[in-house]
């Protein structure tokens, strides 16, 4: 298996999101991981979803994808030409002796402090997989009280918008 | 779906103020809608004050949900057009549920309207509230639910558009009942507002040119074609490129009548039930040439044996459809109609290029006889009934042969079914109805009921078993009532006869809760005792139809004469058969087409013994 980035043009419509997720779980394909969110466009929404598949598996899910009516657009991101992110908020505990500790692995990761209290601080971070787990690794010693984090969001390099074609049709319709 | 795709002249009215209700029965009536099955209910009931004085739109007024859907898809496959059936929230949209899976596994157009509760109300768990749009979502090609009644004219244009083309399907319209008594202003027509559906109708030059290579380097071809070539229209363009070429043609059970069955290049139907030679002929292939198919599990038997000789050309609408179960050599996007139509151009061009260079191509000339033999020694047969009886096979074929070519013949599911697909012969496009994907049982007297209705000038026949019969008889009464007088052949042999030939088969004659109609003293192994519980001689009386029972082979003639002369009501005819009939051939559950048995124990040789 392999994981394959995903970003989806979709109607900002109700239900969409639910339609996307049911046919992933009826056709039994695993959602690795699922961001939603507005775009430059008030009428698209954009969706990255981290699907875990072979490539053969994987035109499947594209295509059924691309056969729901409100779907607009599925473009497969190539990792080497896309920057991914994903956001973590995570609780550590720090009282006055390792806060400092603490502190200085924030710093290190280019994280954020973003609140603090006698016993504990949150840190806000962004980056790669790989940098979010190796920081959490990091801050596990001295114990992770609590974690949230977000799906891949993801966005091709250069100037080219996999969003200026969708728009124009769009526009068309409305 | 070329045909139906063409949408009635658009008719330019408002705007205008109604209400929603109104603007429902003003939008169906525009887009050209001439019938609607359903039944009214609370949340729904807004929109049947204006039906009622709608002169275009005929609603006919069923006895089950279910039997207004199934109607639907048999006046959609019947006439071409959209079918539409409506019901009310709650049970009502959720008794839908069956004919829209049904139609959506047949890829058969209809649109479903349903009432839901006021807007206000939706979430709340209200009085007959269901999340339709939720439940029908993986069984829909899409679904809308209208909150806003100036939505409405615009969803039913989209609706009927999306039903219609590209790949057919079922769509649901779910309105809240607010929508429904609001006031808004209806405007026609409107402009579909869907950026992200835009079917592929035209093939690709380069695959089509691929493909008709192909089928002229090839030696031993097949024609592999589905129900995609009759949604299309595409009949007459399949039997020129057959002609053309030479190369034998198979249709699936959505495609009989989409090739005529009396031509000689037609093999039959491949699949568990298929003819020998039909199977037989994508076991040996080099090339199957697949139009308008989904290599559906039925035809394929198991997987990774199928056809594992041929390289595949797969022309299909949908793209999602191309290498999900089988992969492509050539895959071709495309209505089946103008692939075959190019595929024809393309062929005559490469005959031409042969012709010049003087080389042999499309010569088919020895894979026609090995095809012509597995004809010859392995034909479609039956036993016959014991002495005195009615074999099913036989009444079937009876029917079939009295009745003719032109008219229409809708099956339930079970072995009644596939020897109906067997032993009637169908010459003509849209002459079959089934529930082929789906398997639903109950499908034949509905889908008839809907055909007669959409066509009433052609004769319609329901082929039902009587396990099926007993799920959805009750719109009889419909039929009865509003003067749709179909036939209704009811092969009557005491058991679900499919699920009791594979206990004969694979659960040692052990014949569990599969005895329809004798008492609780029948201990599973002995004939049925025949109660005759329900009579459906008095049955059909009681509802409104005229009945006539046949138990014997002299009777036969007469009695199917007799149901053709009576044309003022629906006739049922009880066609009590014996019960020990089994559908030959047939390729079991999951293992490769080449174990095919041509009748019980009767493995064809085809000289490969020491393979």
């Amino acid at each position: 298996m392999s994981k394959h980035t995903l970003s989806v043009l979709v109607e900002n419509k109700p239900g969409v999101l639910a339609r996307i997720a049911a046919l992933f779980s009826r056709r039994g394909f695993n959602i690795d991981s699922l961001a939603v969110g507005p775009t430059e466009h008030p009428d698209i929404s954009r969706m990255t979803i981290v699907v875990n598949v072979e490539d053969l598996p994987l035109e499947q899910v594209t295509k059924q994808l691309n056969k729901l009516i409100n779907v607009i657009k599925i473009v497969e991101l190539d990792p080497s030409a896309a920057v991914r992110r994903e956001l973590m908020l995570v609780k550590v505990r720090a009282d006055a002796e390792t806060r400092g500790q603490v502190t200085e692995i924030v710093q290190l990761f280019r994280a954020k402090t973003v609140d603090v209290s006698p016993d504990a601080v949150t840190i806000e971070a962004t980056g790669s997989s790989d940098k979010l787990e190796a920081m959490l690794k990091m801050l596990e010693p001295y114990g992770v009280k609590e974690l949230v984090q977000s799906g891949m969001v993801a966005i091709g390099r250069g100037a080219r918008s996999i969003t200026d074609r969708s728009l124009r049709a769009v526009e068309r319709s409305a | 779906m070329t045909e139906q795709a063409a949408a009635p002249a658009p008719q330019h009215a408002g705007p205008e103020p109604m209400t929603g209700a109104q603007s429902l029965i003003r939008s169906l009536e525009a887009v050209g809608a001439d019938t609607v099955f359903g039944i009214p209910g609370g949340a729904i009931l807004p929109a049947y004050d204006p039906l009622m004085d709608s002169v275009k739109v005929r609603h006919i007024l069923v006895r089950h949900e279910q039997g207004a859907g199934h109607a639907a898809t048999g006046y959609a496959q019947a006439t071409g057009k959209v079918g539409v059936c409506m019901a009310t929230s709650g049970p009502g949209a959720t008794n839908l549920v069956t004919p829209i899976a049904d139609a959506y596994m047949d890829s058969v157009p209809i649109v479903a309207i349903t009432g839901q509760v006021s807007s206000k109300a939706i979430g709340t768990d209200a009085f007959q509230e269901a999340d339709i749009c939720g439940i029908t979502m993986p069984i829909t090609k899409h679904n809308f639910l209208v909150t806003d009644a100036d939505e409405i004219p615009r969803v039913i244009a989209e609706a009927f558009h999306i039903a219609a083309t590209g790949r057919p399907g079922p769509v649901l319209v779910d309105i809240a009942k607010d929508a429904l008594q609001a006031r808004t202003t209806f405007r026609w027509p409107v402009e579909p507002q869907l950026p992200g559906y835009r079917p592929v109708t035209k093939p690709h030059a380069k695959q089509i040119r691929e493909a008709a290579k192909m089928l002229a380097a090839s030696k031993r071809p097949v024609l592999y074609v589905g129900g995609g070539v009759l949604k299309a229209g595409a009949t007459a363009e399949l039997r020129i490129l057959a002609e053309l070429t030479g190369a034998p043609v198979v249709t699936t059970l959505m495609a009989l009548g989409a090739f005529p069955d009396s031509h000689d290049q037609h093999l039959g139907m491949p699949g568990m039930h298929g003819s020998v030679a039909a199977v037989t002929a994508l076991q040996k292939a080099d090339l199957l040439f697949a139009l308008g198919t989904r290599f559906d599990d039925r035809v394929t038997g198991k997987l990774d044996t199928f056809a594992p000789l041929a390289k595949i050309v797969h022309a299909d609408i949908d793209p999602a459809e191309i290498g999900k179960n089988r992969t492509a050599d050539v895959p071709i996007v495309g209505d089946a109609r103008e692939i075959i139509a190019d595929l024809i151009v393309a062929v005559q061009q490469e005959q031409t290029a042969a012709q010049a260079a003087g080389e042999r191509r499309f010569d088919y000339g020895a894979w026609w006889e090995s095809l012509n033999a597995w004809r010859k020694t392995y034909p479609l047969g039956y036993e016959e009934a014991p002495e005195g009886m009615l074999s099913p096979q036989q009444v079937i074929e009876r029917i079939g042969q009295k009745v003719g070519p032109d008219a229409i013949y809708a099956a339930g599911v079970g072995q009644h079914q596939m020897w109906a697909s067997q032993f009637i012969t169908f010459d003509k496009p849209a002459t079959w109805l089934n529930s082929g994907g789906a398997g639903t049982m109950g499908y034949a007297v509905p889908a008839a009921m809907g055909a007669k209705a959409g066509r009433p000038d052609t004769q319609v026949w329901a082929i039902d078993g009587d396990g099926c019969f007993q799920m959805t008889n009750q719109e009889l009464v419909t039929c009865a009532l509003n003067n749709i007088p179909i036939k209704v052949a009811v092969i009557n042999n005491g058991s679900l006869g499919m699920v009791r030939q594979w206990q004969t088969l694979f659960y040692n004659q052990r014949y569990s809760n599969t005895v329809l109609h004798d008492g609780p003293e029948n201990d599973g192994k002995g004939p049925a005792a025949g109660t005759r519980i329900p009579d459906f001689v008095k049955l059909s009386e009681a509802m409104g139809c005229h009945a006539l029972r046949c138990e014997r082979p002299e009777d036969l003639d007469a009695v199917i004469e007799k149901a053709m002369s009576l044309n003022d009501a629906p006739v049922v005819i009880d066609f009590i058969v014996h019960q020990d009939a089994m559908v030959w051939p047939m390729v079991p559950a999951g293992v490769s087409n080449d174990e095919i048995l041509a009748a019980r124990d009767v493995r064809p040789d085809f000289g490969d013994e020491n393979d």
